[in-house]
């Protein structure tokens, strides 16, 4: 038995490093090519604007809403080329009523639908959208000035279907607001190797950017387990359509303050992967979706499944140490000979140094997205909390998430 | 779409090359581990040596001349050191099993020359000849080895003076066994051995004490010493 986990555990530290060196070295090839063809004499000068239209789908979101519509009047982008689409979806606070504020706004178009959950305020929405370009934002989001313009540049390119932006934690407070903030950065650097990959499998509900064209080519959103925002990207990448990544294009998020509203996020979303990655299972290590078919699905779904077993065996490993230690303590009573160093006990085991390695590795990719999230310092208070909390965190969800599927149990919204 | 299968290869080895140096790394630290419990193997040797020449040279008379100093002080470091390295290494590593074979033949030698010296010179010469010997199996099949284990090393930090002599009763070494046979050892570990008596099954410090009660003078010793530096403490202050 010890064998067998010992080969586990090597197999799954050396899948673990072999991702870890595949994504550094995609963005520091891809970024290097960037910066050549990012010479003064690109024409930056010469964006034109296409007509965009943002949807924002509502529900009970009478506190967050005005400040994400603003945010979006605020967009540096032609006025006449930008029209906003707000969907309440039978919210039963008083959003419908905050929002007729902007009812004589002509950008603004407010819309009401019966609940029907995201998707369907989405959908509904789509069948009034008759712009080239079309996004959503969550009510909970608000937009830098500069993102839309960021962003439609990278539709210059005419195989672009889809762009992502950056997601940035909004005023992140306390614990878990500094772990998500680091978490979100990582994040950041993650979209940006899958663009250079070519195999971004998540356009975020907070201002991805669409053609119109999409819809009507591959169809209108789904209820994809609540997780339309990821089923929608798997869709494009099935239809061979080029989705991008702009990472200075930020979004700023409202997080979770408490761990029952995180982890509820969190199971949503791990639980929403696990069933697509189902639903997709045909894309998984088939070489005609390149990239993402070989690696970047077999990854995401290989994360959950390293963090659930390095999780259990840490979990293991402690329990024995405690148990050891209580035994010792119920045999002897509670003894402290004082701390005596030799070099002999400091455990120089290959785990021990393949794992440094791969810390290492993960220190690299934190500098990395905090440069792309335009943080002044490489290293945070953020990031060390990350590190030292979010392997605890993580299983949390992703256990329940995997019972959830396992059983077949919807997760909710909220 | 695009495939990158170049770079799925140097990506491969690359972290082969990572695995590698860590491997290597890893050996290169184990082997001097290993490197060092054979120098004080071999400085534990020479001490004994060194001590049954000495022994032997010198007469009856001169018992005052030894002192306990002539009984290798490093036995219970080795002992700490090696069974750190059977813990990671497995029991079943060659080279463990090597140097552990080695360490037991030592114990049996250390154990010798103190029961001579205590013969002829009585017990004042080797610290009132405290020793135990303590027979166990990790093999899984004695389940309050580990427990005992705790005690003895307790009391061996305790009372530096004590000597404790462990045995992996299923080592597979014949000086071993003719220890065994000599004592008549049962297999029905934990066995601790105590001034030739032998106690079978979890022995708690009370029990150890009760049955070395020389220990319990060496409190006694202790409880003393305490009290008149207490006292002394009193009559300065007092004065």
């Amino acid at each position: 038995m010890h064998i067998v986990s010992e080969s586990i555990t090597y197999i799954f530290l050396f899948i673990a490093l072999y991702i870890e060196v595949f994504f550094l070295i995609t963005y520091f090839e891809f970024s290097e090519k960037k910066l050549k063809e990012n010479s003064p004499t690109s024409n930056v000068g010469q964006i034109k604007f296409p007509s965009v239209s943002i949807i924002v789908p509502v529900w009970n979101e009478e506190t967050t809403i005005l400040k994400t519509i603003f945010s979006l009047l605020k967009l540096n982008y032609p006025k006449e080329n930008i029209s906003i689409l707000i969907v309440d979806d039978g919210s039963t606070d008083r959003t419908w009523n905050v929002i007729q504020k902007f009812s004589r706004n002509k950008q603004i178009k407010l819309l009401r639908k019966e609940n029907g959950g995201k998707y369907t305020a989405l959908n509904y929405a789509l069948e009034f959208v008759d712009s080239e370009l079309v996004g959503c934002l969550d009510a909970d989001s608000f937009v830098h000035p500069e993102a839309l313009k960021r962003i439609v540049a990278q539709f210059e390119d005419s195989e672009m279907m889809a762009v992502t932006p950056s997601i940035k934690i909004f005023e992140p407070k306390g614990l878990l607001g500094l772990i998500q903030k680091a978490e979100y950065m990582f994040g950041i650097f993650l979209r940006k190797v899958f663009y250079y990959l070519n195999a971004i499998y998540i356009t975020p509900g907070p201002f991805s950017i669409f053609r119109r064209s999409v819809f009507d080519k591959i169809g209108y959103y789904r209820h994809a387990h609540n997780t339309e925002d990821m089923e929608i990207a798997m869709r494009m990448q099935k239809n061979n359509m080029k989705i991008g990544n702009v990472h200075n294009a930020f979004v700023y998020t409202i997080a979770p303050t408490n761990i029952k509203t995180l982890y509820k996020q969190r199971l949503r979303w791990v639980y929403g992967f696990l069933k697509n990655a189902i639903d997709y299972r045909d894309m998984f290590f088939k070489p005609q979706y390149g990239n993402l078919g070989m690696v970047v699905l077999p990854a995401a779904g290989f994360s959950v499944l390293s963090t659930m077993y390095f999780f259990g065996a840490m979990v293991l490993s402690w329990a024995e140490t405690l148990t050891t230690q209580i035994s010792k303590i119920l045999t002897v009573g509670f003894s402290w000979q004082g701390f005596n160093f030799d070099f002999f006990y400091v455990n120089t085991d290959i785990l021990v140094f393949v794992s440094l390695i791969a810390v290492l590795g993960t220190f690299l990719i934190i500098a990395t997205s905090r440069g792309l999230a335009e943080e002044k310092n490489k290293f945070g208070l953020d990031s060390l909390l990350f590190i030292i909390f979010y392997t605890f965190l993580a299983p949390l969800w992703m256990s329940r998430a995997i019972y959830n599927v396992i059983f077949t149990k919807e997760t909710k919204w909220r | 779409m695009e495939m990158s299968w170049k770079k799925y290869a140097y990506t491969f080895v690359i972290t082969a090359v990572i695995f590698i140096t860590a491997i290597l790394a890893s050996n290169y630290f184990s082997q001097k581990k290993m490197d060092e419990i054979k120098n004080i193997e071999s400085r534990i040797a020479v001490d004994i040596l060194a001590s049954e020449t000495q022994f032997s040279l010198l007469s009856e008379l001169s018992c005052k001349e030894i002192s306990s100093g002539l009984l290798s002080k490093e036995l219970a470091t080795l002992g700490d050191k090696l069974s750190y390295t059977e813990q990671n290494r497995g029991s079943d590593d060659a080279e463990v099993l090597n140097l552990k074979k080695y360490y037991s033949l030592l114990q049996i030698k250390d154990f010798i020359l103190m029961q001579k010296i205590k013969d002829r010179c009585g017990s004042t010469q080797t610290n009132g000849g405290l020793s135990i010997m303590y027979f166990y199996s990790n093999k899984g099949d004695c389940s309050d080895c580990e427990r005992e284990g705790f005690v003895l090393t307790k009391l061996r930090e305790d009372y530096p003076e004590l000597r404790v002599y462990s045995f992996d009763y299923n080592l597979d070494l014949s000086a071993l066994q003719t220890l065994v046979s000599i004592y008549n050892i049962k297999k029905d570990l934990p066995a601790v051995l105590i001034n030739d008596k032998i106690y079978y099954g979890f022995k708690s410090i009370d029990d150890i004490k009760n049955a070395l009660p020389a220990l319990k003078a060496i409190d006694a010793q202790k409880a003393k010493e305490v009290l008149l530096k207490s006292k002394q403490a009193t009559s300065t202050k007092t004065n």
